[in-house]
């Protein structure tokens, strides 16, 4: 049984049940902008007509899991927009909506398919074995069942249990790594188990991979521009691999080089943004540009706690902290503006953090507009 | 009241605050409960302790500090109590991928 829901929101109406494709319908309805003209691309090229030749059991991709990645709604947030009569729009594109969870579904089917058509990735014969701090290692264990090919990760010890067990559950092997060393101590581990092997690993080293954020130039960014009618103003996300920002930023410029490309970090080290990196004192992603980025910003963990709740509460939208830092650090910059469309990512579900204890932290005075900009 | 004997205590350091401890991975200090101790790591490095504290001297709620293999928050949060040679570690969440 198939239900509908319709809902409405800021004047848009959103069908709901009837398919991913559907959701898509024109959310951008409301405010018109100064256009660029009329524009049109072949977006939904997908990457999911992939055969698996000669695998163990020779099986169809193109109805498995796989075709269900990409192709995510846009989503208006309006908790993040300054409110009535402001000419500013915000928009969150639902990563967490892939079938895997999170925004990594797709680098990860991209780093696969690269690494078959290359020929080094043979997946009757290799283990496919990356670092990771759960989201893209839940993406490779997800292709790995659907594709029959044996995956290895290492990830550090305190990666929530939430996230371990559906690591196992998916049949994925998992090496944990000294919680103090981070996802760059969980590198150092892969590179020293691929060193010792007798050539059983394809390693595809995500943070070091150009497929990771051709992937988003190649879907999310199109997406993006296609759901905005071409009118995005503003593009701003988080850095942890840094595959997202890279790719739908690159793709933008080129379509447009006015397109403001705002990269936000952590405020501190010490941080509780999953998935997000502190540049300085990381180990920086070979994939990473600093150079194509128009701006950089920092949001602190509370304003990103403060804001992961208010989705959930305001918007029924329950994604992670750095989904919630992202959508703060969309509000803030949308605030700094007359005019335009500001579009953020939404890059995991919020079932992830579930054992966290900041869902139940009171609010406080120190509300999202309390960062200092 | 009789004052608590101080315990020496080893806090281990994560990979992204090595540059305010000189890149020491763990340093030795001393206290009875886990407050006296950061408190004399942030004496020792306070370049460390915005990272750690808020300004209004509360330990940040997403600073996760483990006495072994605990949470602090499952046993008596800043207030447990350290056995003589304890181990704290400061655990980072888990950035990036
Ligand atoms: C929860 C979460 N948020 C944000 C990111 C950052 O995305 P990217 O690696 O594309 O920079 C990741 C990456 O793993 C993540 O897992």
């Amino acid at each position: 049984m198939t239900s509908v829901v319709v809902a409405f929101t800021g004047g848009a109406v959103v069908l709901w049940g009837l398919g991913r494709n559907l959701l898509t319908v024109n959310v951008l309805s409301p405010l018109s902008l100064p256009g660029r003209g009329f524009f049109s691309y072949q977006v939904f090229a997908t990457m999911s007509t992939l055969h698996v030749a000669g695998a163990k059991q020779s099986r169809s991709l193109d109805s498995s899991v796989l075709s269900a990645i990409g192709r995510t709604p846009l989503l208006r947030l309006q908790c993040a927009e300054p409110g009535p009569g402001a000419r500013v729009r915000v928009f969150g594109k639902a990563e967490f909506m892939n079938p895997g969870g999170s925004v990594k579904d797709r680098p990860a089917l991209r780093i696969v398919k690269e690494g078959i058509e290359s020929g080094r990735f043979d997946p009757n014969r290799h283990v496919l074995i990356d670092a990771t701090s759960g989201n893209t290692g839940i993406a490779y264990a997800m292709l790995g069942a659907a594709m029959s090919f044996t995956v290895e990760l290492a990830i550090p010890a305190n990666a929530s249990s939430e996230r371990k067990r559906l690591l196992r559950s998916l049949g994925a092997t998992l090496h944990l790594t000294d919680p103090l060393e981070g996802t760059d101590g969980a590198q150092a581990k892969v590179r020293n188990l691929v060193a010792k092997s007798n050539g059983q690993y394809f390693y595809p080293d995500q943070y070091n991979n150009e497929a990771n954020w051709r992937s988003h130039f190649e879907t999310t960014g199109p997406e993006i521009l296609q759901q905005t009618n071409g009118e995005i103003t503003h593009f701003i996300t988080g850095l942890g691999t840094t595959g997202t920002f890279m790719g739908v930023s690159r793709y933008l410029q080129q379509f447009d080089d006015s397109i403001a490309r705002v990269a936000m970090q952590p405020d501190s080290p010490l941080h509780g943004l999953e998935g997000l990196k502190h540049m300085a004192t990381a180990r920086v992603p070979g994939i990473y540009d600093a150079d194509i980025a128009t701006d950089q910003v920092v949001i602190s963990t509370s304003d990103a706690y403060a804001m992961t709740r208010r989705m959930a509460r305001e918007e029924g939208l329950m994604v992670g902290p750095s989904a919630g830092a992202n959508v703060a650090a969309a509000a803030r910059l949308a605030r700094s503006i007359d005019v335009g469309t500001v579009v953020t990512i939404l890059c995991d579900t919020g079932s992830r953090y579930l054992s966290d204890s900041f869902w139940d932290e009171p609010e406080s005075a120190t509300h999202v507009q309390s960062t200092p900009d | 009241m009789e004052s608590q004997k101080t315990s020496s205590v080893k806090i281990r350091i994560p990979t992204p605050l090595r540059s305010y401890t000189n890149d020491q991975s763990t340093v030795a200090v001393g206290g009875a409960t886990v407050e006296e101790a950061l408190q004399s790591l942030t004496q020792a490095y306070p370049a460390l302790e915005p990272h750690l504290y808020h300004e209004n001297g509360e330990l940040r709620s997403f600073v996760n500090i483990y006495l072994g293999d605990d949470d602090i928050r499952y046993l008596n949060g800043p207030d447990t109590e350290l056995p003589d040679d304890a181990e704290l570690s400061i655990v980072p969440s888990i950035a990036g991928g």
